[in-house]
């Protein structure tokens, strides 16, 4: 996978962070993911879709999701309920969209969150697509980005909607 | 003022409603998607709107063109993670006054209301 398209998801992260949490995020050195089974318990998944294809997680230790959610909201939530879900969707969302605006050649839309709770789950990959672990220390524990995007070709692409 | 907050995430829409107390305004309704506050835009009569794009349902810029159909005059502020030059002008272009990009520090987001509404005579 082409760097540039895995940098700024890096500076992405710790603008997020920075901004919204005022918790500086600290990189560590990315490697090829080489299984289907999630990093951590908490699973934030964005879809990307048009020019570019694939999948963006962020992955959370749920003690370390909880206290992340804690900063961005103000308000101490059970990973089990749906203010947490909100807040974990809205940061990858964050992450996402602040990455995407990078490529400004491309026309790039990234779909509304999901997030995946649980020991063991999997978040599946699109074949032939290799991910991208990011690794992200933080004072509220590590985290991974995972990030497994593609360029796809022209002719390939499907019309897009305006919604982004 | 009257000041609807349109977003899909209730925690986005905290974060708003937070700054919005701090400059003063409590008259506060919310909706969750654009055809939700297409709903409830007869009843509330706000004087400001902040809108997401990218949400369920019905999306932000979809909402902007249908509610300046009947209203070219409340202003609109975008508050989205859609920062790419080309997706603000195409807000612009749909009826927007001012675009915010996430992630925004309180500052800003209060620095661009009072600017939109200065702008709009409100």
């Amino acid at each position: 996978m082409d760097s540039s398209y895995i940098t700024p998801f890096m500076t992405s992260i710790q603008n997020v962070f920075t901004t919204m949490l005022h918790l500086p995020v600290e990189i560590g050195e990315p490697s090829i993911k080489t299984n289907n089974t999630a990093t951590n318990d908490v699973s934030g998944i964005i879809g990307v879709s048009g020019e570019m294809a694939g999948t963006i997680v962020l992955s959370m230790p749920n003690d370390t999701a909880i206290s992340i959610v804690s900063l961005f909201t103000g308000m101490q939530f059970e990973a089990n309920s749906e203010d947490f879900v909100d807040a974990v969707g809205e940061l990858v969302n964050m992450i996402s969209g602040n990455a995407k605006a990078e490529f400004q050649r491309k026309s790039v839309s990234i779909s509304c969150p999901t997030v995946v709770i649980g020991d063991n789950h999997r978040v599946s990959t699109p074949s032939g697509t290799a991910c991208v672990v990011i690794p992200c220390n933080t004072d509220c524990g590590e985290i991974v980005l995972e990030v497994a995007i593609r360029e796809v070709r022209a002719e390939a692409i499907e019309p897009q909607s305006n919604a982004a | 003022m009257r000041i609807l907050l349109i977003d899909d995430s209730k925690t986005m829409r905290n974060i708003q409603k937070s700054v919005l107390k701090q400059l003063g305004y409590t008259e506060i309704d919310e909706a969750c998607d654009g055809q939700d506050a297409l709903n409830k835009i007869e009843s509330f009569k706000p004087e400001l709107c902040l809108v997401d794009w990218n949400m369920p349902n019905m999306d932000g810029l979809t909402f902007v063109k249908t509610f300046r159909e009947s209203d070219r005059s409340t202003p609109l502020i975008m508050v989205t993670t859609e920062a790419e030059k080309a997706r603000v002008i195409e807000a612009i272009k749909a009826g927007v006054n001012n675009y915010v990009v996430k992630p925004f520090t309180p500052d800003l987001l209060s620095e661009r209301i009072t600017e939109t509404l200065a702008k709009c005579g409100v």
